[in-house]
């Protein structure tokens, strides 16, 4: 036998073994310490399954395994953390948003209703905007990023990528405060309409859409330009039939997400789009209620029957989560559908 | 374009007289022999070119002709300026953000540098064949051997279409592989394949030359004799430059080479030596050459 390749292996339940065994320990110590809590336990537990697979691994299959070992258990661990939050975030949201949750909600505006209605007003409100929104942002981002990629390097391109860089960190606020500022020079002051909500989400909207499409636009690789240029190919036909076809799949999933990214947005259009309870479509009269504005009044001004607006509230909040879920659904399922192998 | 298409449709037949014929002289035949050649290739002349990018002397110098219907062959060690000096011949090299080209380089007499001409313009008559098979992967095989008709504003009618892909692929050898698979997306072929189409799709414009950088570097063996049968066919219709590593290849499948060689790194790459092939290889000029054909370097 060869003992230099030979060395002891950790059975396969091991970890698991010595995360419950951890766990159960920590437990003891808590307890016997009498500062028993859910949140310390699993600190502990991460600590004393941290040492014991570190000096059972050493001992029996070497230093380096044992490091490998205590690094993937520091990972699986820090993932665990970061899944905390956004896990209670959904079952929190869901908990409470269930119970408002009906057809009524759905179907039904608030015009006239005292402490009931729905929020259909706020739903389609939240679709209007956030579509008139993608309408402005999708052409001028997708332009600019075709600028960026396959012309701009001068000058006009560095500037671009810095102003795109700045923009990418406006306070959402800010951006409805010019959208605000931009309508009421032009209509006057008190002015309130859905399109003002639109312009102040491209304003965020528009450098999300500029710097994914310009990273997927950069992948499209040379030699497809080079093959279609050494057919005799114009540079704006490359770009419309080759480079755009073979980026496709990647600038809708990033389309997706830019929308996702905006749709909850609340401060830009409480300046903008103001407060209503009757439904409106169109962007371009009136005022117009959203979602986030809507979960956001319902509970900073509840009616008469306080649990019912606070529910109403919740529900709203778990309708945004369910639209930006189905959002980020058909991004993957269009990303599947139509990518290109690209080498 | 019609009148091009059936002229050499007809010369497809006796091909192999016709590249027999072709072989004879460096010269441009005289119009009778061009006319029964069945389609005048175009001369690419280049006098005194120097290539930069930006700061860097790439290509010094070079004066060379490739001749019409035959297959001229740049040999010469990694870094010589091969590659660059046959991306200037069809105004690829100045994609390149700092690229420059100074002297100049004429298609049948006609500069392709002058101010008035058109780079576009100059790629459809100067078609390229790239080191690794490029098939566009969101196109079908038909579409990717369409694609420069595609690409190319003007409308052509789907029978004329079928007709140029077939005729294209049939050229490239590739026909009988894929004439039941047409839809198919042009990725799912193999290497070897994927390089006829390739070829396909750079001969369905019908340029008047074709330029190929190393075309068989990523191929087998097998992948590579078809392309080298390919293009000792081809040069009955096209006037053709073939960028090669491949020593032998070289020698099987050239009839002018052209020896590239640079000092030393840093400095720019040069024309050593240009003769028939034959020549070349058994008796060379130049110390360097030979050194090189015969592997001592390189």
């Amino acid at each position: 036998m060869n003992a230099a390749l030979d060395t002891g292996v950790l059975p396969d339940w091991s970890p698991y073994g010595v995360v419950a065994g951890s766990a159960a320990l920590a437990a003891a110590l808590l307890l016997a310490a009498g500062a028993f809590s859910v949140a310390l336990l699993l600190v502990a537990t991460v600590f004393v399954a941290a040492i014991v697979t570190y000096t059972w691994s050493r001992r029996v299959e070497g230093p380096r395994r044992a490091k490998d070992r205590l690094v993937t258990l520091t990972i699986v661990a820090a993932f665990g953390l970061a899944l905390i939050p956004l896990l209670s975030l959904v079952f929190e949201v869901a908990k409470r948003g269930i119970p408002g949750l009906s057809l009524e909600f759905l179907t039904e505006s608030a015009r006239g209703q005292i402490g009931g209605g729905g929020a259909a007003h706020a739903l389609v409100g939240t679709l209007v905007i956030t579509g008139v929104a993608a309408l402005i942002s999708i052409p001028i981002g997708l332009m600019a990023a075709i600028y960026l990629t396959e012309y701009g390097g001068g000058r006009l391109g560095r500037a671009l990528t810095f102003f795109v860089d700045v923009m990418t960190g406006i306070p959402s606020i800010v951006a409805g405060l010019f959208a605000y500022a931009l309508f009421a020079l032009i209509f006057g002051p008190g002015i309130r309409l859905g399109v003002m909500g639109s312009v102040a989400l491209s304003v965020l909207m528009i450098p999300i859409v500029i710097r994914t499409s310009e990273e997927v636009l950069k992948i499209v690789p040379n030699h497809l330009r080079e093959a279609s240029y050494a057919l005799g190919t114009p540079k704006w036909r490359t770009i419309t039939k080759v480079v755009l076809p073979t980026a496709f799949a990647g600038l809708i999933t990033g389309m997706m997400i830019a929308v996702a990214r905006i749709i909850g947005e609340t401060a830009p259009l409480l300046v903008t789009t103001g407060v209503v309870d009757s439904i409106n479509s169109n962007p371009f009269s009136g005022r117009m209620q959203n979602l986030a504005v809507y979960a956001y009044s319902e509970y900073r001004t509840p009616g008469v029957f306080k649990q019912a607006s606070y529910d109403r509230a919740w529900a709203a909040a778990l309708t945004l989560i369910v639209i930006v879920m189905v959002l980020n659904l058909v991004a993957r399922l269009i990303y599947r559908r139509y990518r290109t192998e690209i080498r | 374009m019609g009148a091009a298409g059936a002229t050499r449709a007809e010369t497809e037949v006796d091909k192999t007289e016709m590249s027999n014929a072709a072989t004879t002289g460096t010269q441009p035949a005289p119009e009778s022999v061009r006319a029964a050649q069945g389609r005048p290739a175009k001369t690419l002349e280049a006098r005194g070119v120097n290539l930069f990018y930006g700061d860097f002397h790439a290509v010094e110098d070079v004066t060379m002709t490739v001749a019409p219907n035959k297959v001229t062959a740049l040999i010469g060690s990694s870094g010589c300026g091969k590659t660059t000096f046959l991306r200037s011949l069809n105004r690829m090299h100045e994609l390149n953000a700092s690229a420059r080209v100074e002297g100049e380089i004429s298609l049948d007499g006609q500069d392709i540098y002058g101010p008035k001409v058109d780079p576009v313009q100059v790629r459809r008559l100067v078609g390229m064949v790239f080191q690794s098979p490029n098939p566009f992967p969101t196109m079908s095989i038909y579409d990717n051997v369409a694609a420069g008709l595609n690409l190319n504003a003007g409308r052509v009618k789907k029978s004329e279409k079928d007709a140029i892909v077939e005729r294209s692929l049939r050229g490239a050898h590739l026909w009988n592989e894929v004439k039941d698979r047409l839809d198919k997306p042009g990725s799912s072929l193999s290497g070897g394949q994927q390089q006829r189409l390739c070829i396909a799709r750079a001969i369905a414009v019908e340029p008047e030359v074709l330029l190929m950088d190393e075309p068989c570097s990523a191929l087998d063996p097998v992948a590579t004799l078809a392309i080298e049968d390919l293009i000792g066919e081809l040069k009955s219709k096209f006037t053709i430059a073939i960028v090669t590593h491949n020593m032998q290849q070289a020698s099987r499948a050239s009839d002018i080479t052209a020896f590239f060689n640079l000092e030393e790194t840093g400095k720019p790459g040069r024309l050593v030596e240009i003769g028939p092939t034959e020549k070349i290889f058994t008796s060379p000029s130049q110390q360097a050459t030979e050194d090189y054909v015969s592997g001592r370097f390189g």
